[in-house]
Parts: C-alpha cells; structure tokens; sequence
C-alpha cells in the first residue's frame, strides 16, 4: 500500500456512497463484482441499487472471474486531466468480462503497440489511496 | 392554434471565431439581430426560446436580452442539442404553444477559456465514478470507436484523414472558416497523435462563436423575406452503456433517423447532401452509416476520392465543419444553419454544384464513446 502522504494520489477518485460502496469495498479485497437481477435474471455493469433492464430493486452482488478480452482501446497521448496528463501514453480500453459485460479501465503492463482487440487480460488490482482500490486489466498470464 | 408545418425563416452565424473582448451573451445578442434581420422578423414576434450552453440559463438569456418567452426548452442533450430544439421548435408551434421560436447559441471558449466548456467540481453521477478514474477524455471516447470500427470493419486512418481533408477543401471556399489552408491525407496522418487512432487533424477545433434560428409556420413564413426552408422530419435517441452490453458502433442516429425518415415519408435515397456533427472524423464516418448514406462498415469507401466535397457526388460539411470553420464547444446550430444557406443558395463559393432539394442534418452530442445524444432532421426548398 503506497503511502499517501509521500505520494499524493492526482488522479480523480470516485465519490462513494451507499449505491456503490459495496463494489469499491470489493476491489478493496481484490474482487470484482458485476451484478444480476433475481426477478429478471439479466446482469449489470456498472452497479445500481436497482436493475436496469427490469427496476427490479436489489440486484444480486455476484463475483466475476476477473478475466476478459479488450473490447477496444485508445492509447491517450494527450489529456487535460490532473494525474493522466503527467502519466501520458496511459491506455483506456473497455474489456468485455468473461460474464459478457463491458468495464472501462485502464490497461496496465503492456506496451502502447502489444495491445490488440481481442486480446486476453486479467484483472489486477491497483490502490490509489488507503481507501481506494481500482480494477485495471494486464495481458493474461499463463496460470 | 397549432400548425400542419414548420419552416426554418431566419438565420445567422456569428462571423467571430475569436471574440476576447466579447461575451458568450453579446455574441448570442448580435447573431438574435442577425437572424431577425434576416427573416424580417421583430424582437418582440419571438415567443418561444430554445437554448443550451454550459455554464449559462435561460432565465440569464431573458434577461440579457430582455425577452418574455411563453414557451422554453433548455434540452441539453449535447453539441447536437439545437438540432433537437428545432425539432421541439416543431412540435410546440403544432401544439400551439408558440408562434415564432428562437433558437440560440454562443460561446468564447477559446478566447476566455474556462467560461463556457463546464468542467470543475467534482462529479457525483454514477456512471462518472466507474469512468473518470480512468482517464476518460473527450478524444480517447472517440478513439474507442474508431479502434472498433477499424477492427470490425478494416477501416483506415487514410480514409478517416480524407473526411479531413474534404471539409479543409470547403473551408478553403467559406472566408469565414477558420483553418482555410487545403490539407492532403499525408498531413493528417503526420500531425500528432492526440488519442491513437485519432490525430490532431482527426479532431475539432475550439473556437468562439455564436448563431440564431428562427422556426415559425409555413403558412407565416410565405410572407416573410427569405425563401422558407421546411422541416420535413425529425428524430431524436440516445446511446449508453445499456447495462453494460454496449455496442461502440450502435448510434442513437440509427434511430433517430428512421425517425426522421418516417415522419418526412423519405428515405436516404432523397438526400441531396449532409450537415454531420464532426467532432471527430469518426464521428462522420459513423453518422454516414447510421444514416443508411451507405450500408455499415462501408463508410470508409463512402468517404474516400473527395466525394465530401461541395464538388463532390455527396456534399458533407459545406462550410468547412467543426474540423475547420468553428467550433465553440458546442456546433448543432451551425448544422442548421449552413443547410438553410444551402438550400437557399446562398453560399456563394461555397455553393453546393448539383442541385438541391432536401439536406439531411444530423448530429452527436456528448461522447459516442461513452454516453451521447443524437438528433436528425430532413429540411428541403420544396
């Protein structure tokens, strides 16, 4: 865990609240979690407090494998944002999970120019703060 | 009461692209003069108000310019949003809920930055808490697409640089535009890379700028002092994440413009040429497609050989676009207001060769890569 103090974090933070608290607590434990509805049965990414295909409240927590393609990506040269705009090439990509759905992270470990749509990647888990941990996505190792 | 159709009868773009001296509300003032003038329309005929901006109300727009609407939409679907107006426009003098509208624009995003683009603060939209630790920035959204559509498609820098390098060719005819020096695809593809697969001249520019519309009925604008421009159809939709299955490639445009098509009882086969929102090249691209111009993933040939040139078989962004006149952060007005020249015949050099009869505007706000807004409209002489 970095420390803070010596290292301040730039980057944005997500402002958590109870509708997405459980998620980030998650990533906190080195889990990622998308959820399902239990009256219409249909997933979720990102996370709500309701289902999205159905307003069913309560959709189920459920643990995703970590594991995926990218769908696309963009390696970004330039950016306005405080923390990317020091940290340039950084990549953006949406992986398509094992369970189908789409997550936007950042892909970490691989050279600008190794990176393909299609590729395998797996999930690491990157702390920003004491209380923040973020998904990011790396090529996939052999287990 | 209300009315069987609406016509576009006055309308006027802000010659300023760099304004310091100016505000985002004097320049909205000068271009409601502008279009009034234009029309032969009064102040006071204006009875509804249709505008947009970031950082800026339509209670403030009363106010500076002293009007008392009965009727006002703030609809902020993004960029494209007053191409949405005019389609509410529309609708609310069917209803008979106002007989002259005023739709508005301006911004001095380049000469005072900080004042008109939004940003700042911090956000606490759900969406944004799962994106904006990333990295998210206007371009790499759009860069998303791309990548997608070269994947899926074998789509090539080359063709999106010749959307490029058409739009500099009619800017170079528009003494207004912006950037007017003519570009080959070999300067695009060596101007630096701003988010890969997108280089700078892949993407807009920022510009200060401002216009007006005026929309009233058909039979009223029989008697006004420029050829009447009708609204034939219209259709608005938005594009998401969708739970989480999203398709980079589905636009809002495609529905928007089965809408538009519907209701006009036209089909893409009626339109002569095309006013695209071009935040990006993609953004064209991907429009030209979803409009059924071509069949998709075959925009890449659409676009090529120079056939966006107002010399071309199919005229696209006349006026040189965001890529090349203006772009004050937000564009859908100038998508309207350059089909109206056009079809009035107005546009001098720039004047589409062919002859025409119906243009096909249409427009993408927001981001195509993560949340956007699209609205499309069918205007013709006729």
């Amino acid at each position: 865990m970095p420390d803070a103090d010596a290292r301040p974090y730039l980057k944005p933070l997500p402002y958590l609240e109870a509708e997405n608290r459980p998620y980030f607590e998650a990533l906190q434990r080195h889990e990622l979690y998308f959820q399902r509805c239990q009256v219409c049965g249909r997933s979720q990414f990102h996370p709500r407090a309701l289902c999205c295909h159905c307003l069913a409240p309560h959709p189920q927590w459920c643990k995703a494998t970590g594991r995926g393609r990218v769908y696309t990506f963009a390696v970004t040269y330039h950016s306005p944002l405080p923390g990317f705009r020091e940290s340039t090439p950084y990549i953006v990509a949406y992986v398509e999970i094992e369970e189908g759905l789409k997550v936007l992270a950042n892909l970490v470990d691989c050279a600008p120019e190794e990176v393909r749509i299609g590729m395998e990647v797996e999930a690491v888990y990157t702390p920003a703060t004491a209380e923040i941990t973020l998904v990011n996505f790396r090529p996939a190792r052999p287990a | 009461m209300g009315i069987k159709s609406a016509a576009i009868v006055g309308v006027y773009e802000h010659p300023s692209r760099f304004a310091p001296s100016k505000s985002a509300y004097q320049l909205i003032g000068e271009s409601v003069r502008g279009a009034l003038a234009d029309a032969g329309l009064k102040r006071n005929d204006i009875d509804g108000l249709f505008f947009a901006g970031f950082g800026m109300d339509s209670l403030t727009l009363c106010d500076y310019l002293n009007l008392y609407p009965s009727y006002l939409d703030s609809t902020n679907i993004g960029g494209v949003s007053f191409v949405a107006h005019a389609g509410h426009a529309m609708a609310a003098l069917a209803a008979g809920l106002c007989q002259v509208a005023l739709i508005c624009y301006g911004s001095v995003a380049a000469s005072q930055p900080g004042t008109g683009l939004g940003g700042g603060g911090r956000s606490t939209a759900p969406a944004d808490q799962y994106e904006n630790p990333y990295g998210p920035t206007v371009i790499n959204g759009y860069a998303m697409v791309a990548q997608r559509h070269m994947h899926q498609f074998g789509t090539r820098s080359e063709q999106l640089a010749e959307i490029a390098v058409a739009t500099r060719y009619n800017a170079s005819l528009n003494p207004e535009a912006k950037y007017r020096d003519e570009i080959t695809v070999a300067d695009v593809l060596a101007s630096r890379m701003i988010a890969a697969p997108l280089h700078l001249l892949d993407c807009c520019m920022v510009s200060d700028g401002a216009g007006a519309v005026l929309v009233t009925s058909m039979e009223r604008a029989r008697d006004l002092r420029q050829p009447p421009i009708a609204i034939r159809g219209y259709g608005e939709s938005v594009g998401h994440a969708g739970g989480g299955l999203r398709d980079l490639l589905e636009l809002g445009t495609t529905r928007s413009a089965r809408d538009a098509y519907a209701r006009a009882a036209m089909s893409a086969k009626d339109v002569d040429m095309a006013m695209l929102y071009d935040s990006f090249t993609i953004t064209v691209l991907a429009q030209i497609e979803a409009l059924g111009l071509c069949r998709p993933g075959e925009g890449g040939d659409f676009v090529s050989g120079g056939r966006l040139r107002l010399d071309g078989d199919f005229p696209v962004n006349t006026d040189g676009g965001g890529l090349s006149s203006n772009h004050p952060g937000m564009r859908g007005i100038f998508l309207l207001i350059e089909a109206v020249r056009q079809l009035r015949g107005q546009c001098g050099a720039r004047q589409v060769r062919k002859p025409l009869r119906t243009a096909i505007v249409s427009g993408i706000g927001g981001n195509l890569g993560y949340r956007h807004g699209a609205a499309t409209m069918l205007l013709s002489n006729s």
